[in-house]
């Protein structure tokens, strides 16, 4: 055997591993942030939002691979067909949203509950378990893509469901992960004090855990499979998730301006009384057209257009506190994002979800460029914007609490993020409206339906130039990405002045 | 400060009861109408028929007195020229349905209308008049799904469906699928589709 030749591999391993780690060391002398600012509970939580912000930028890039595609068809042909790159842009999103709202639940775990987390070694092995996962799950569905049609595949590669994809090893994993991340929550709430947060959190994440476990089965009958498989999509995303953001909120709220936790707690309430009263039964607007039975049409309907209630209620309690509080704060870019939240969630689920949720409509919009609209400025408004306002909690904290304000230096930076990522995604939201439209009108309503139709809407003029303009906008909203991820490093640096403190009104 | 009591409706634990209630009473209804749901959509009843539903005619047609169209089975047409029991069926139709699965179908085309955007609807895809005619259209069918890239007709489009390295049995599996999800009765989605039988 050449044992020199593997001499020569193994200096060359140390010699690349010497060289990210000094890479790295430059790395943190550059950023100069100092971690003795976070609490334990905080650094693990800057870790989650590290993985989330990483993921995000892949969210955004894969989104444009599969843009271009619809332009250019033959881009990327068997090479990363537009399934996988679509796949690992809403699954990137998916897994970042968690990722994140993980974090924001670290984060503020101690100071709510008054002492120090149960299991945080615990939290951090499951953090590197979760990670390694992903890391995997992203490797095999890049590498290897597809299976042959057997139960294998779904256990390995993937399951071929939208949003949901995780081969099912992974969905156990998530399983396991989230009830340690569940044992910390609840433990740390025991020794130290519940609260109305706490409590709204506890049950909260119970249900989210639970809804999971629906969509980890194989079924050969179709409705069955979907019926489930929305019991996990809408019920995150229009029950458990918006609550969980309704608790950071709060949190957020009384932290940043000093609201009373009398009158959050109150809100906090209200919010999950109307959120779950319209949001539970609002699951109906699913099943129309998937084969169950009739009755949906009539409770799916009404329900669901109660929907943009509570998010009207969320809009009234964030601006109503921001201006009773007179926007005093020493963290503007998290409160821009934050307000920006509260109008996103409106608009994008209130507003672009009750326009197609009527059967009488949905007939014509379901499965067109409709639901991308509305997707997208959903997700982007309700789940980003929350993200990326805590990040800015996360940083101005991790900087020795520096004061963060539209007269800092560099200020024009967290600005013109701010303006490209929700200008960018506004604009693809108005290009997929209008390719929506054309599809409604010409794929159902003229053609009914057939695979001509869908072409014949396909080739429409109106639609192609739509899908350059959502392209245009696509390449604003990544600008806005690559802009934050510089600010979020940069942010504070050099800065001497402290944020004034806000008091908590009692 | 002087604490006045605040009415009911704008204390807390006013909120926080009907939070709980609210909350559990939904959910009630909904695991209530979900077990009723489940039994009337399990293969062989009224809406999702049996999957040996592949041995039969199936055609969508407008019913007036519902005003919806809504799925016609009729007398035996064979699929591959052949009968299949129940199990045999069954077996041919998960084959297809894990196959859909396996090749992430559901990432370009839209299965009952939910999926992705880049490829047209399979709901009805058995009856469409893009087969050209009932004789040739199961060999269509089959062809193209192992061989896409070669088969491809894009309708203009430039659109190709990749090759995902489909088996000739597992193409039949997902063209048994696709037939047995025609047959499934969704409230008249989607509006106005003229099927392959239909005369012009
Ligand atoms: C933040 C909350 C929400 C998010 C993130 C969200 C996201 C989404 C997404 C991604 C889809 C497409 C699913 C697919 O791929 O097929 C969808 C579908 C839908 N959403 Fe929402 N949504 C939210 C809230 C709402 C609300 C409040 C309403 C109603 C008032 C609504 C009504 C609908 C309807 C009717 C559909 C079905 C579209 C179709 O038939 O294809 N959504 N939603
Ligand atoms: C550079 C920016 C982006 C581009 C170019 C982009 C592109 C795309 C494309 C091509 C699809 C597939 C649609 C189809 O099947 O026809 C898609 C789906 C989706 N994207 Fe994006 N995207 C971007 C940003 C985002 C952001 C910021 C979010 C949310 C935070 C998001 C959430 C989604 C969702 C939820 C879907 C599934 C929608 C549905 O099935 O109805 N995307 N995106
Ligand atoms: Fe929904």
């Amino acid at each position: 055997m050449n044992t020199s030749g593997l001499n020569g591999v193994m200096q060359n391993a140390t010699a690349l591993g010497e060289k990210s780690r000094a890479c790295l060391n430059t790395f943190k002398a550059w950023v100069q942030l100092d971690s003795s600012n976070l609490s334990p509970g905080q650094q693990l939580s800057v870790k989650y939002f590290i993985v989330a912000v990483i993921l995000f930028f892949a969210q955004i890039l894969f989104g444009m691979l599969a843009a271009t595609q619809f332009i250019f068809p033959g881009f990327l042909y068997e090479i990363l067909d537009f399934s996988v790159n679509r796949m690992i842009h809403i699954n990137a999103m998916i897994v970042w949203m968690l990722y994140g709202f993980i974090g924001c639940v670290y984060w503020f775990l101690e100071d709510e509950s008054g002492t120090d987390i149960v299991g945080l070694k615990l939290g951090n092995l499951a953090f590197w378990v979760l990670t390694g996962a992903v890391t995997v799950v992203v490797l095999v569905y890049l590498l290897v893509q597809i299976g042959p049609g057997k139960d294998s595949s779904l256990w390995l590669i993937n399951e071929g469901r939208e949003y949901i994809e995780a081969p099912r090893w992974a969905d156990i994993g998530i399983v396991v992960v989230m009830l340690i991340f569940f044992y910390n929550v609840v433990a740390t709430f025991s020794k130290g004090k519940w609260s109305g947060i706490a409590g709204v959190l506890t049950l909260d994440l119970v249900a989210l855990a639970g809804l999971y476990v629906a969509g980890m089965f194989y079924m050969t009958n179709i409705t069955h499979e979907q019926y489930w498989w929305w019991w996990v999509i809408h019920l995150w995303v229009e029950a458990t998730w918006e609550v969980l953001v309704g608790v950071i909120m709060a949190w957020s709220l009384m932290k940043l301006l000093g609201v009373r936790r009398k009158i959050i707690q109150t809100w906090l309430y209200i919010e999950v009384a109307l959120m779950f009263g319209s949001g539970i039964l609002g699951l109906g607007h699913h099943y129309f057209w998937i084969g169950t039975p009739e009755y949906w049409l009539t409770i799916g309907g009404f329900f669901s257009a109660l929907e943009p209630i509570p998010l009207v209620a969320m809009v009234v309690h964030a601006v109503y506190d921001s201006g009773a509080h007179a926007f005093k704060n020493g963290n503007h870019p998290a409160l821009a994002w934050i307000i920006a939240q509260a109008f996103g969630n409106f608009f994008g689920a209130g507003v672009w979800g009750f326009m197609h949720t009527l059967p009488q409509i949905n007939m014509f919009t379901h499965g067109t460029q409709w639901s991308a609209s509305h997707g997208h400025l959903a997700f982007f408004g309700a789940y980003a914007t929350i993200n990326i306002a805590f990040f800015y909690l996360a940083i101005q904290h991790w900087r020795g609490d520096v004061w963060m304000g539209g007269n800092s230096q560099n200020a024009w930076r967290w600005k013109w993020a701010l303006g490209l990522l929700n200008g960018g995604v506004v604009g693809m939201t108005i290009a997929l409206l209008i390719a929506g439209y054309e599809q409604s009108f010409i794929e159902r309503a003229v053609e009914g339906s057939t695979w001509g139709g869908y072409f014949a809407a396909q080739n429409h003029p109106s639609f192609q130039s739509a899908m350059n303009w959502r392209w245009f906008f696509g390449l604003i909203t990544f600008a806005g990405l690559i802009l934050l991820i510089w600010d979020l490093l940069t942010i504070g640096k050099g800065e001497t002045r402290k944020a004034p403190i806000i008091p908590v009104e009692e | 400060m002087n604490e006045t009591p605040l009415p009911l409706w704008a204390s807390e634990s006013f909120w926080k009861k009907t939070a709980i209630w609210v909350t559990a009473g939904s959910f009630l209804i909904l695991v209530v109408l979900t077990f009723d749901s489940l039994s009337q959509t399990s293969a062989g009843g009224k809406r999702v028929p049996a999957y040996s539903v592949i041995n039969k005619k199936i055609d969508y047609q407008y019913k007036e007195e519902l005003h919806k169209f809504m799925p016609v089975i009729g007398e035996t047409e064979l699929l591959f020229g052949k009968e299949y029991t129940e199990e045999e069926a069954r077996q041919l139709v998960d084959l297809g349905k894990k196959t859909t699965q396996a090749k992430n179908c559901m990432n370009c085309h839209t299965l009952l209308g939910n999926g992705a955007y880049y490829a047209p609807d399979l709901t009805k895809a058995w009856l469409d008049k893009g087969w050209i005619s009932k004789d040739v259209r199961e060999d269509m069918m089959v062809k193209f799904l192992m061989d896409p890239e070669k088969n491809a007709r894009t309708f203009g489009s430039n659109r190709k469906m990749p090759n995902l390295k489909i088996t000739e049995q597992e193409a039949k599996g997902v063209v048994a699928f696709l037939k047995w999800m025609s047959s499934i009765d969704t409230n008249g989605f989607p509006y106005n589709f003229k099927t392959i039988n239909a005369e012009e």
